[in-house]
């Protein structure tokens, strides 16, 4: 093979690079706070004895758990206007998929870190005198939160990877972008190996951040 | 303590069912101010319940528990008590558990501040001053900024005490709090009550260290099946029995611990 790489040539429109970078960032923060508001709010929800109010958000979960977030995207900006009688624009329909897949996993991390605080923790709260919103502030989150954040960040890692799916409601992110630039130049190999290479400079960091939270938190 | 005063602490044919299955069958029980009672029995006879039942970490299914003035009845539509006035009830009287359950992620002290400084809201200096001084009280100086994790299973223990004991209670509550420890760690930790149950507290506790409860204790409650089917003073109880079951129970004891010092 002789094949001759141009990288000067792909890379060249760097404006068009930041910007498709920025997006993509711009999505994952703003996806994962949704997800992690909702999975807070939801999660605490779950605790409750009251079936009227735990069935529906159980089922919000499974739902976004198993289907595709392809799907999701897709059924929010093609299909769900035809419910609704208007079209939601595709940066909506896309970070509302987003959102909502991220906040059915982060409920579930919520309520399994508030569950695994054992019986013997809220009984010591109660026996001092707590209320239930002392007993969770003071004691239960606090502990509840420490064993979250490992699997959060590992939450917001694929979640990174996951804005790559914008590609398909035409958000110029960093692979629709790749796309576009692709289409332009006839260089999938530089291109596609760019991005792949800029989602990896992004995302290796946060890997070994996660790690270290990992092994913190055993100790 | 006088005769005709009332007691501290009455408890009136209290029933507790898990279902079908009844754990308590109309316990009653009077502790006066500065009593030491001691609940002993087989395991499953109760007595855990009927701790748990006192502080309402169980709701009752029937009869009346009356604490100083607070009277509380079971067995009506609604809880006894909830939401703020049932931890206002809980604050007012001391548990400590058989596994410690001290809070992991706070030192020592503390754990002992909590009580005080998140319901009383007692502002942190005092808060702080009380804890050393009753980590002091439970030996353990020196141990403030000692982790959970960093302590013996008796220190972890009197740091439990210590705890409960912050928040000024009428009453303290002990259940099998020297079980899970390794027998070395038992002594220190029942040292401890001694002094406590000498200084005056009111104490209620579920032990099987026989000697100790003949010790301590003022009144002894066995307990079996869910009902109590002896009570006197320790002397009485422990040492010249009437009730064969009493008896029988007391015998497997003397007889452990007889194996226990032989071998």
């Amino acid at each position: 093979m002789h094949y001759h790489w141009d990288l000067a040539m792909v890379l060249a429109d760097t404006d068009r690079w930041w910007h498709g970078i920025g997006i993509t960032l711009l999505y994952s923060v703003a996806t994962v706070v949704g997800g992690i508001v909702i999975g807070v709010f939801c999660g605490l929800a779950l605790l409750s004895p009251k079936r009227w109010l735990t069935l529906p958000l159980e089922a919000y979960v499974e739902v976004f758990r198993c289907t595709p977030l392809l799907i999701q995207i897709v059924w929010f900006y093609y299909a769900l206007p035809i419910l609704l009688n208007f079209s939601l624009p595709a940066w909506l329909a896309a970070g509302l998929g987003l959102t909502l897949y991220m906040g059915a996993f982060c409920t579930e991390i919520f309520r399994a870190g508030v569950m695994s605080i054992g019986r013997g923790q809220w009984q010591a709260g109660r026996a001092v005198g707590m209320t239930y919103a002392q007993l969770m502030r003071r004691i239960v989150l606090p502990q509840a939160v420490r064993r979250m954040i490992p699997p959060l960040v590992n939450q917001s890692i694929t979640q990174l990877k996951n804005t790559a799916l914008l590609y398909v409601v035409a958000v110029p992110d960093l692979m629709y972008t790749s796309s576009i630039i692709t289409a332009e130049t006839y260089r999938p190999l530089e291109v596609y190996t760019s991005a792949a290479v800029i989602y990896f400079i992004m995302l290796y960091p946060l890997t070994l951040f996660a790690k270290r939270l990992e092994t913190r938190v055993d100790r | 303590m006088t005769a005709d005063e009332p007691p501290m602490i009455e408890v009136t044919d209290l029933v507790k069912n898990y279902g079908p299955v009844p754990a308590l069958r109309g316990v009653s029980l009077g502790v006066a101010k500065g009593e030491v009672v001691v609940l002993i029995g087989p395991s499953g006879c109760g007595k855990s319940t009927l701790l748990r039942c006192l502080h309402l970490l169980e709701e009752p299914t029937s009869g009346t528990i009356r604490v100083g003035a607070q009277q509380l009845s079971f067995g009506g539509k609604a809880m006894a008590l909830a939401g703020r006035k049932l931890a206002a009830y809980r604050a007012r009287i001391g548990m400590v558990f058989q596994h410690f359950e001290l809070f992991p992620h706070m030192t020592a002290l503390q754990n002992v501040m909590e009580g005080p400084v998140t319901v009383k809201r007692m502002d942190r200096r005092t808060a702080a001053e009380l804890g050393r001084g009753l980590l002091v009280k439970v030996g353990l100086a020196g141990k403030e900024e000692s982790y959970p994790a960093q302590l013996s299973g008796g220190q972890a223990q009197r740091v439990a005490i210590a705890r409960a004991l912050a928040m000024s209670p009428e009453v303290m509550l002990f259940d099998e709090v020297t079980s899970a420890l390794d027998p070395e760690l038992v002594g220190e930790v029942l040292s401890v009550m001694r002094q406590l149950a000498e200084d005056g507290t009111t104490m209620i506790v579920v032990t099987h260290e026989m000697a100790f409860a003949h010790d301590i204790a003022d009144h002894v409650l066995f307990m079996d099946g869910g009902a109590v089917a002896e009570h006197g003073p320790a002397d009485d109880v422990l040492v010249r029995p009437g009730n064969p079951r009493t008896r029988a129970f007391l015998s497997r004891f003397h007889h452990a611990t007889a194996l226990r010092s032989a071998g």
